[in-house]
């Protein structure tokens, strides 16, 4: 057995870290919200410069074929920096929904660009309140009606991979008259939301989309844990070192039972979540029949400790926590996200529950 | 990363397999039914005996010392093999194995090795631990039970004390046993180990009532209990560096565990809820079942990682601690919510529902999951100093001699 991340895995995995160390700390992130930036541009050319976006595109394509766990380090480390960037939007299921129910000539349009960075995708899965995956707009004659809200990143994309009515995916173009995109007002202020209306725009059926459908959310939701498992370690370690720096009836805040035993328990957390997620990453490489399992398990830890994570880092700050000078804010916003997008955890206990040979369990 | 052995960790299970395959089934407990105490040990010896013929026992201990020298892996292949047969397996062997032969092969001299180490290794000596006492648990050095030399010349020492959660003490042939030697040097510093005869006269064990209504555990007293020199284990003050060695084995050992998910599932999903439909249907038993699904699976794979680490040589320190710590409180919960689950059944099954009488007994016996082996609060101050390298506790205790020390 060897159930670690190989030596290329680790080492790919500290480039991000370092290149993001390096274009996005936390100032950064206060910049982009004051100017009420869509996005981080500069760091999305970075990041495919470094030939980031392209890590699962096939070579053929223009990326470097690559498997879910090398995917998993850049979002772990994308997640410890909260970095403002369409990465799950136009890789992990944008890029990834194409590669898996596109057309050959679907692929050919849009992978290699995709992989540049020149283009981006997004995924539009939610029809406003209610469940994670929903209709909302119908494909008839090639031509998309109806509306999707709240689209993440829809704002920047050039093509969004819309679930349709009938659970198909269809391919739209966003730059069209029959498309209006509105700007939505987004709890986390780093990830923008749209809705989408479609009034009989051109749109393309994706041939592979309902067979492809719930493979493309257990992966993404592999996805969305080790970017869960990078900011919730951010957070704990960032709780850490406050406690350690402040001094407080005399001594090192850090040196208190009620903060150590709350960011021991919080490791501990990361560590189960970090360790069902390699679990995810290993089961959508070499063990698809595994996969909705250790996707849902993954999804469902990675909420977990990313919650408490979240919440308890602003706690050990106290006040100074709740300034918007101190950093707890990015991740205690993104952290709500991330606890609902592909699903809730009422989605992925279902998924998990479904998984489970002879629990004979039935979809709530 | 991959599930699969080495060639060379393949070929070892192969051949772990076999052997057992052809020798475990005849020492196999008989399923459901609970042994007399005595016989449970009988049988535990006799299985130590078989795998010393084989060439089982004492996979990782260095061959000078008549073990197998093989790695950590290799150690844990064997387990998750032997795991698969229902083998009298527990305290009653596993505390001479794990515990007392680390011990005196670290810290003994070489004639406690040859007097101590084949002999248990073949089951012929079996060990309980002397540690623990009313007012010494987490905080072990601040044990009160002394040994004083004898005053005839002799090199003897004196013991006398109490000793309590001695597992097994009644029934085991020696006991590792850790005393104060001298009160005027801080708690730490004052300690001395020693092995001894538990026929010895003076020592006397009494069985203490638990909760589970079980009694495996004993409250031993030590009434000048004289134990020959030849007997201490280390120098004079030595005690506390042989403890650590104990407990270090203690940490690494826990964590095998069942899971009683799989079958708390099984009886949601059976069980009608009156509406026509089943148990499983409620959103929140959904939830709750989820939840600890998927942090089971969660510290499977983190063993998964740590027993890598092993493979590599590297040592998981304190980071094995979150293992158990996870384990014993999911482990509580499970078992409530299946309690829950059943309702007042739960309480007051019906006769012959054995499957509900586990489940009673497993959620009291929880309760001691978390106490035993580094107590919850004991583990997050490890990890909190270890991996997160917080500040140690504020000891008021550290530089004061024993004797001074209020309590």
């Amino acid at each position: 057995m060897n159930f670690d991340l190989s030596d290329e895995q680790k080492m790919l995995g500290e480039q991000a870290r370092a290149l993001l160390a390096d274009l996005t700390p936390f100032d950064r992130l206060r910049a982009l919200i004051d100017s009420d930036s869509e996005w981080d541009e500069p760091l999305w050319h970075a990041l495919a410069e470094m030939g980031f976006l392209g890590v699962t595109i096939p070579e053929e394509h223009g990326g470097l074929g690559l498997g879910a766990l090398d995917l998993g380090v850049i979002m772990e480390a994308l997640g410890g920096a909260n970095a403002a960037v369409p990465f799950m939007s136009s890789i992990v299921l944008g890029a990834e929904a194409i590669r898996l129910a596109g057309s050959e000539m679907q692929k050919a349009a849009w992978l290699p660009k995709l992989a540049s960075g020149d283009a981006i995708a997004t995924f539009a899965h939610a029809a406003g309140p209610g469940p994670a995956f929903a209709g909302g707009a119908a494909l008839e004659g090639g031509r998309l009606s109806g509306s999707k809200s709240p689209v993440a990143d829809a704002g920047i994309a050039h093509v969004a991979v819309v679930l349709v009515e009938g659970s198909g995916l269809a391919l739209v173009d966003l730059d069209q008259t029959g498309v209006t995109r509105t700007r939505l007002g987004s709890f986390d202020q780093l990830r923008p939301h749209y809705r989408l209306d479609f009034d009989g725009a051109a749109a393309e059926v994706m041939p592979g989309g309902k067979a492809a459908i719930e493979r493309l959310i257990d992966q993404g939701a592999v996805q969305a844990a080790f970017e869960a498992v990078g900011a919730a370690e951010a957070c704990l370690h960032m709780a850490r070192d406050y406690a350690m720096e402040r001094q407080i009836f005399g001594r090192s805040l850090a040196g208190y039972q009620a903060i150590k035993h709350k960011l021991a328990d919080i490791a501990v957390m990361t560590e189960l979540a970090r360790s069902n997620a390699y679990y995810g990453g290993w089961a959508a490489e070499s063990a698809p029949d595994e996969l909705p399992d250790a996707a849902a398990a993954a999804r469902l830890s990675a909420i977990k400790a990313f919650e408490m994570a979240a919440r308890e880092n602003l706690q050990v700050h106290g006040g100074i926590g709740y300034t918007f000078e101190a950093n707890c804010h990015f991740y205690y916003r993104r952290e709500r996200l991330l606890a609902v997008h592909l699903g809730g955890r009422g989605y992925w206990a279902d998924r998990l529950l479904k998984a489970q040979p002879g629990s004979q369990a039935k979809a709530a | 990363m991959d599930f699969n052995d080495t060639p060379q960790e393949a070929a070892f299970r192969a051949e772990a397999r076999a052997w057992l395959a052809a020798h475990a089934p005849a020492h196999e407990l008989p399923a459901g039914a609970a042994l007399p105490d005595t016989e449970e040990a009988d049988r535990g010896r006799a299985w130590m005996r078989a795998l010393y013929a084989g060439g089982w026992s004492g996979l990782t201990f260095p061959k000078a010392l008549g073990g197998r020298g093989l790695s950590g892996a290799e150690a844990v292949i064997f387990a998750e093999e032997e795991g698969r047969y229902h083998l009298p397996k527990g305290p009653f062997t596993s505390i001479g194995t794990g515990m007392a032969l680390p011990v005196i092969a670290r810290h003994g001299n070489d004639e406690q090795k040859a007097r101590f180490i084949d002999a248990t290794l073949r089951g012929d000596l079996t060990w309980c631990q002397l540690f623990s006492e009313p007012a010494a648990g987490s905080d072990l050095a601040a044990l009160r039970t002394k040994a004083v030399r004898a005053d005839d010349g002799s090199g003897d020492w004196i013991v006398n004390g109490q000793k309590v959660w001695s597992s097994w003490a009644h029934l085991t042939d020696w006991a590792i046993l850790v005393v104060r030697t001298d009160p005027t040097v801080p708690k730490h510093k004052g300690l001395t180990f020693f092995v001894v005869d538990m026929k010895t006269p003076g020592i006397e064990t009494r069985p203490i009532r638990q909760i589970s209504g079980a009694c495996e555990f004993n409250e031993t007293f030590l009434t000048d209990v004289r134990i020959p020199d030849a007997n201490r284990i280390g120098a004079e003050g030595e005690g506390w560096a042989c403890c650590m060695t104990v407990l270090m084995g203690e940490r690494l050992g826990s964590g095998a565990h069942r899971s009683g998910i799989e079958p708390l599932l099984a009886y949601a999903a059976a069980t009608p809820d009156g509406h026509g439909g089943t148990m499983l249907d409620d959103a929140a038993v959904r939830q709750q079942l989820a939840e600890a699904l998927a942090d089971e699976q969660g510290e499977r794979f983190f063993q998964a990682r740590l027993r890598t680490m092993v493979s590599k040589g590297e040592n998981p320190g304190a980071l094995a601690g979150m293992v158990k710590l996870a384990y014993a409180s999911r482990y509580q919960k499970t078992n409530g919510l299946a309690l829950e689950l059943r309702g007042l059944a739960g309480i007051a099954p019906e006769a012959g529902d054995t499957a509900t009488g586990e489940v009673q007994y497993d959620y009291i016996y929880s309760t001691v999951m978390r106490i035993a082996g580094g107590a919850d609060e004991v583990l997050r101050n490890q990890i909190a100093e270890r991996v997160l390298g917080m500040p140690g506790e504020v000891r008021m205790d550290k530089d004061v001699p024993f004797e001074k020390l209020k309590g």
